[in-house]
């Protein structure tokens, strides 16, 4: 009874995680419309893109393979996965404990594999161009996202998220410049992973600029909308992660029941909204910048993650 | 000494060596100079922590020496000095950044690899200090030999007496007289320093030190 109870509640946030990127990815493009005083898309926007292109037919390209049809679910899987071993209002769900966060970044991984491997299947210039970027971004984000991974759990003692966000409320954490080099560094991976503005432009078809919208030009239809999805449900999953690692106050713990669950869920909505607001703002603040300047910036991510844990090692040693 | 004192030094030293960090990574001017500012609030910051935990009055007036003479005075005369020179709104090409942080991880790993297991029987406070006031030497000199303009080397030349001073207040009891005269020989540095620039610029019309060596009669 106890795990039907448990899984009742894992489904659930996989259903709540699945139904809040959109809603997210709209309110982001809502407060930057609103902060360039432009009117902005209704926040439903991206559900109606979404079902738009779900009722349209496929265009495939005649020399698509089956790869490039199968390309999309696995994209969609894998982030969905991933999306659901992350706590979002709730830690210690029971899918928490099959995978660690090194799992995370490895499912991750192999969805943005999938990606590149689609985009070069059709054999266009465009898409191997933002493949090849694609993987120069990926060969610097994922060292340096792995570095903070091994700086948390060097603190917390487990790679487990929700041991870490549990270890991240007590005590015995204290004041650590390791925490603040960490968070930095997983914001500018964040930024980069989730193909947002100094990185690249999500809004953009400007050829020279591209990179995320590059590789999955030739999709359409029900393929399109699944990898859209799988975007949408990366930038939650990556706001989730750090709200769950640096502001860990305010999520329910597994068991505690209904009242927990509902109040972890509107505390977390909460997070959501505050950073979603702190992305748009810092997307309008900020320009892009040069694909070449890209390496400059993940090396930046790298070298904090790199000195968070030197300096970590430190203070454990002495 | 309880753990929070601890945490607190531990957080300025690491955001000293943090700060050395983007000294090596501006490549603008005025930006170098604002972060070499920064670089002497950190250490005075730090030096005013340990005056207060080991209770040594004379190190607030190191951190106020800090504060008043590398944190204001030394950054605004370097302002009017590249006003002056004409060269505050040059990008400084810088080889390869990446590498440059390479390098200067490998010199903060190399100098925790050194410095912690010859002070074994020094205090927790001290070894720590000591590790990374190596390093924001090394990385001070790191940056004398990867930048080719006379102004960023001074500040890496600065940046190396920052680390030094880090160094002795964190191994107890280094005499206010030394600290003066430090003060005062940077200081006469900085106008040794800033007359010298302005004999290469009139000589060369640049201050890229690459001409002197040509000068001499070196191959670049």
């Amino acid at each position: 009874m106890a795990i039907a109870l448990e899984l009742v509640v894992q489904l659930g946030q996989m259903l709540v995680v699945l139904a809040l990127a959109p809603l997210l990815t709209g309110y982001v493009r809502k407060v930057k419309a609103r902060l360039l005083r432009r009117q902005g898309p209704p926040l439903l926007q991206p559900y109606r893109d979404l079902l738009r292109l779900v009722r349209k037919e496929v265009v495939l390209a005649q020399n698509a393979s089956w790869l490039f049809r199968v390309a999309p679910y696995l994209i969609f899987a894998t982030t969905w996965v991933a999306a659901a071993l992350v706590p979002t209002f709730a830690t210690g769900l029971i899918f928490s404990h099959a995978a660690d966060m090194i799992a995370i970044v490895a499912l991750l991984g192999s969805a943005r594999f999938m990606l590149a491997l689609a985009g070069l299947d059709v054999g266009t210039s465009f898409g191997g161009i933002g493949s090849s970027r694609e993987m120069m971004i990926a060969s610097l984000a994922e060292p340096a996202m792995l570095m903070v991974v091994f700086t948390l759990s060097l603190l917390a003692g487990s790679t487990q998220l929700s041991s870490i966000a549990a270890s991240m409320q007590g005590p015995g954490v204290g004041l650590r410049v390791s925490l603040a080099l960490a968070l930095v560094g997983l914001i500018m991976v964040a930024i980069a992973e989730n193909a947002r503005i100094p990185v690249d432009n999500p809004a953009t078809h400007l050829e020279l600029t591209m990179v995320h919208e590059a590789m999955i030009l030739e999709y359409s239809g029900r393929h399109l909308a699944l990898i859209e999805a799988a975007s949408h449900l990366k930038l939650l999953l990556y706001i989730s992660i750090i709200a769950c690692v640096f502001v860990p106050w305010g999520t329910a713990v597994s068991g505690q029941g209904l009242g927990a669950y509902v109040a972890g869920l509107g505390i977390y909505a909460a997070k959501l909204a505050a950073a979603g607001f702190m992305l748009a703002v810092f997307e309008t603040v900020i320009a892009k910048m040069r694909v070449f300047r890209v390496s400059d910036f993940l090396g930046a991510a790298l070298m904090l993650g790199f000195l968070a844990t030197l300096l970590l090692f430190v203070s454990r040693v002495t | 000494m309880d753990q929070l004192a601890l945490d607190v030094a531990h957080l300025f030293a690491g955001g000293l060596v943090l700060t050395s960090f983007m000294l090596l990574y501006q490549d603008r001017m005025t930006g170098l100079i604002n972060t070499f500012a920064l670089h002497a609030l950190v250490v005075s910051f730090s030096v005013a922590w340990q005056a207060y935990i080991q209770q040594a009055p004379h190190l607030y007036v190191t951190a106020a020496i800090a504060l008043v003479v590398k944190a204001l005075v030394i950054p605004l005369a370097l302002h009017r000095i590249i006003v002056r020179l004409g060269i505050h709104r040059t990008i400084e090409p810088v080889v390869g950044i990446g590498q440059t942080m390479l390098a200067g991880i490998g010199l903060v790993a190399l100098s925790v690899m050194v410095m912690l297991p010859i002070t074994a029987q020094a205090g927790t406070l001290a070894r720590e200090d000591l590790a990374f006031a190596l390093s924001v030497i090394l990385l001070g000199l790191l940056m004398m030999i990867s930048r080719r303009n006379a102004v960023s080397q001074v500040i890496g030349f600065m940046s190396i007496e920052n680390g030094l001073i880090l160094a002795a207040t964190g191994a107890k009891g280094m005499p206010l007289v030394v600290e003066i005269s430090v003060a005062f020989s940077i200081l006469i540095a900085l106008i040794v320093i800033g007359i010298f620039l302005f004999r290469i610029r009139e000589r060369f019309e640049t201050v890229d030190i690459h001409v002197l060596h040509e000068h001499r009669g070196e191959q670049p």
